[in-house]
């Protein structure tokens, strides 16, 4: 994993190994990993010369960085109030229940979809809302409409599969 | 092109203003968050594609002359009209286009632009009288508004600084380095009486005044764009709608305290925000507005983007700098005030968006001008996001002083179509709900904190009467007990044992001892907390407590729900009259509480159902339904 490595220490690159940019650094890791890898806060620790406790400790109080690995899509229902009195409830039920999430679970076992509630987005206007890898919003959702675009991002994800298992036939 | 004087800035400016007078019309698409999620960056791409097909010639950019192009098609900052987009803004009639799809398109060309008829169906209908409202300005919506905050977002493209230029932008930077000591800055901004838009109030010439009196240095000035109050969305559409505002009133204050470094910290839950942003600064950088000896004055500043990671903590100033710094945002207490000792140990002044937004403007017209609308104590004007039920949400922006019933019937609308109007949860969670009662409340910062409320950031949530304010108060204590950073005790134990007591009270397991002694618990969390997070905690509980106290106790003594929302007060009962006996319901029921004969009416225990409300999901003949 020699790999994880240099691509860790190019991202320290990027932030001239800066204490104070180990929020960016992060978030740049997380941007490229789609989540935090435990050996990656163990190279940032030592390049950057402070103790894994303090990089755990900055990764386990954003809300924003999982040391968990996530989903390809990560949908975020927006929990503020706004959606919150119009719904959001029942928008996040009937997406767990169609991607068969259990209680507590977040993150489908094919590591296509993750899905969490964060508090407001800032789109109140158009109450209920959610978004898909922060650059599909979508607004005045009702559970079934979720669900739909879920299903549809489903057809997607398996037609890319077959894209791929016919690119590597091809090759063979 | 590097400006490198004032002359240079007026000679930009001019050319930008001829530009734009050249312009014989303008079509606006806005691309706020709101819009972009309804489609609105289709309805751009199909203009730009009919223009083209049509042959018309059209400039996408300020300052690309095309041939003849008397004709600009641009993106738009946020309305604040949301629900009605994608909106589309016509210059110079200033005529709005709601809900507009790719579809539309070519007949807004042909009818609008070619023949000076507009399209009917596609403006705004009051929705009493049907009448078709022309222009924008003239809608309800924007008819008590004052906007000066936001008077460029959805009339400029904020992605293009010359727009900006063009419509008097960095002059009041201008004026300030050019005319006027820093002293004389920090006194106009003093006596327009301008206080913190954050929620706090406190007057920003004192704030401004303490730092510039403080020796030490480097001093910092920090724009607090951690926007994390849920039903709150006004900062964001500033950022998104109006960037360079916010980085000339940045700018202003680092020339009034004698900062030469600033940074903005964004929510990560607003990239629009923080593209937006970083384009400003990258362009401010190239016309040399950023930098050093700006405008061939002494006066340097540079201006960093920062992201935050999400933590509704980080909203507080002690925290914020934390963050920046790159730690855990954990408040510490004060003093020492930030103004003392803030980033990296130096004076920093921590300003929120709007507050920064307004001064430009203060700066051009003066402190008199300033305090034209408003109320002695709270001069100027307050943008408050308008959610909830009511018929119209958006963004508003009104004088202070307005009362709380202007704003949710004349501009809101009122509340949605059968829903009684109830309540409004004003200041998210560090503010309060108000009832009728207060529907002629002056909305200032000091009449709001005597009702136990607070502007706060601004959020306005409008509650109808099928809110319960019990699961209201609970929704915010949940949210807050989330965000709480858990440094100090009152708040990270006092919030969970809160939010227990509160979720005893909606499953209908409470007794009055604990009502009072979630009362008791709130004021010890209001007095004990650290940081503003936690002393504002209690508010909606304490509010709801004082003007809903009947909910509580049906609750609590009746085990009832009077709005039909807490679940586990609900009583399922089946219809004889309607069910038809066909056992869908007995058959989903987790825990066999329905028996029935087939095709004969079906009974439901109520012993042992569990409130799940499959059956009410399932049946087909409407034959469930709650008490």
């Amino acid at each position: 994993m020699s790999c994880l490595k240099d691509e860790i220490r190019e991202i320290i690159g990027h932030h001239q190994g800066q204490v104070s940019h180990l929020i960016a650094i992060l978030q740049e890791v997380q941007q490229k990993y789609r989540y935090l890898p435990e050996e990656a806060l163990e190279v940032i620790a030592g390049d950057l010369h402070i103790s894994p406790a303090v990089v755990w400790g900055v990764a386990t109080f954003y809300a924003q960085f999982s040391l968990k690995p996530k989903g390809k899509y990560t949908i975020r229902i927006c929990n503020g109030t706004a959606c919150h009195v119009r719904g959001a409830a029942q928008i996040h039920e009937a997406l767990c229940k169609e991607l068969q999430l259990k209680e507590g679970e977040n993150t489908t076992a094919d590591l296509e979809f993750t899905v969490e509630t964060v508090s407001c987005l800032g789109a109140c206007g158009l109450a209920p809302v959610m978004t898909i890898n922060d650059n599909e919003v979508h607004g005045q959702l009702t559970p079934e409409g979720a669900v739909s675009i879920v299903r549809g991002l489903k057809v997607k994800a398996a037609e890319e599969e077959k894209e791929k298992v016919r690119g590597r036939d091809h090759v063979a | 092109m590097l400006l490198k004087s004032r002359e240079d800035l007026q000679a930009m400016a001019e050319r930008a203003e001829k530009m734009l007078r050249k312009e014989k019309a303008r079509i606006l698409v806005c691309a706020g968050t709101g819009c972009v999620a309804n489609g609105s960056l289709g309805v751009y791409e199909a203009f730009h594609r009919e223009l083209v097909r049509r042959g018309l010639a059209h400039k996408v950019e300020l300052l690309r002359e095309g041939e003849g192009a008397g004709l600009a098609l641009n993106i738009s900052g946020c309305h604040g009209f949301c629900q009605m987009g994608p909106l589309v803004r016509l210059e110079p009639e200033g005529v709005l286009y709601c809900k507009v799809k790719p579809g539309d398109v070519p007949e807004i060309i042909e009818e609008h632009l070619l023949q000076n008829r507009p399209v009917e169906r596609l403006l705004y209908h009051h929705p009493a009288t049907g009448q078709a409202v022309r222009r924008e300005d003239d809608i309800p919506f924007y008819k008590k508004q004052r906007r000066v905050v936001l008077e460029h977002c959805g009339r400029i493209n904020p992605e293009d600084p010359y727009d900006y230029l063009a419509h008097g932008g960095y002059q009041a930077l201008a004026k300030a380095l050019f005319e006027m000591t820093p002293e004389e800055v920090i006194q106009e901004i003093h006596e327009a009486g301008l206080r913190g838009r954050g929620g706090g109030g406190f007057p920003t010439g004192k704030k401004w005044a303490l730092a510039r009196s403080e020796a030490g240095g480097p001093k910092y000035i920090i724009c607090n764009g951690d926007e994390g109050d849920p039903g709150a969305f006004m900062d964001r559409s500033v950022m998104e709608g109006d960037p360079h505002r916010v980085l000339e009133g940045m700018l202003i204050a680092g020339y009034a305290i004698g900062a030469q470094e600033g940074y903005v910290y964004v929510r990560a839950e607003y990239p629009l925000a923080v593209k937006r942003l970083r384009k400003a600064v990258a362009d401010a950088e190239d016309l040399g507005l950023l930098g050093d000896r700006i405008l061939g004055s002494p006066f340097s500043f540079k201006v960093h983007i920062k992201e935050g990671a999400g933590a509704f903590v980080c909203g507080e100033e002690t925290a914020l700098i934390a963050s920046i710094e790159g730690q855990r945002g954990m408040p510490r207490p004060r003093p020492p005030y930030p103004v003392q000792r803030g980033l990296w140990g130096c004076p920093t002044v921590i300003n929120n968006v709007e507050t920064l937004a307004n001064v430009a403007p203060i700066i051009m017209h003066g402190a008199g001008w300033f305090r034209q609308c408003g109320t002695p104590t709270s001069p100027g004007t307050k943008t408050f996001a308008l959610a909830g039920q009511v018929a119209h949400t958006g963004l508003v922006e009104v004088p202070l002083g307005m009362s709380l019933r202007e704003v949710v019937f004349e501009i809101g609308g009122g509340p949605r179509e059968g829903r009684g109007f109830k309540a409004v949860q004003i200041g998210g969670p560090s503010g309060g709900c108000l009832t009728a009662e207060h529907l002629d409340l002056s909305l200032d910062f000091d009449s709001l904190q005597k009702a136990g409320a607070m502007v706060g950031s601004g959020g306005l949530v409008v509650l109808g009467q099928d809110s319960c304010m019990v699961e209201v108060a609970r929704f915010f204590m949940g949210f807050v007990q989330d965000e709480s950073c858990g440094k100090c005790v009152p708040c990270r134990e006092g919030t969970k044992r809160m939010l227990e007591l509160l979720d005893k009270i909606v499953a209908g397991d409470a007794t009055e001892e604990d009502m009072d002694l979630l009362e008791e618990l709130a004021l010890v969390v209001k007095d004990g907390a650290l940081c503003g997070l936690g002393k504002t905690a209690p508010n909606p509980v304490l509010t709801t407590l004082r003007y809903f106290r009947e909910e509580y106790e049906a609750h609590i003594k009746d085990k009832r729900c009077p709005a039909g929302v807490c679940r586990g007060l609900l009583r399922y009962f089946i219809n004889v009259e309607k069910c038809r006996g066909c056992s869908l319901c007995a058959r989903s029921c987790p825990v066999k509480a329905i028996t029935g004969e087939r095709n004969h009416p079906h009974t439901l225990d109520q012993e042992k159902c569990i409130r799940c409300g499959t059956c009410l999901e399932v049946c087909r003949f409407n034959a469930v339904y709650t008490a």
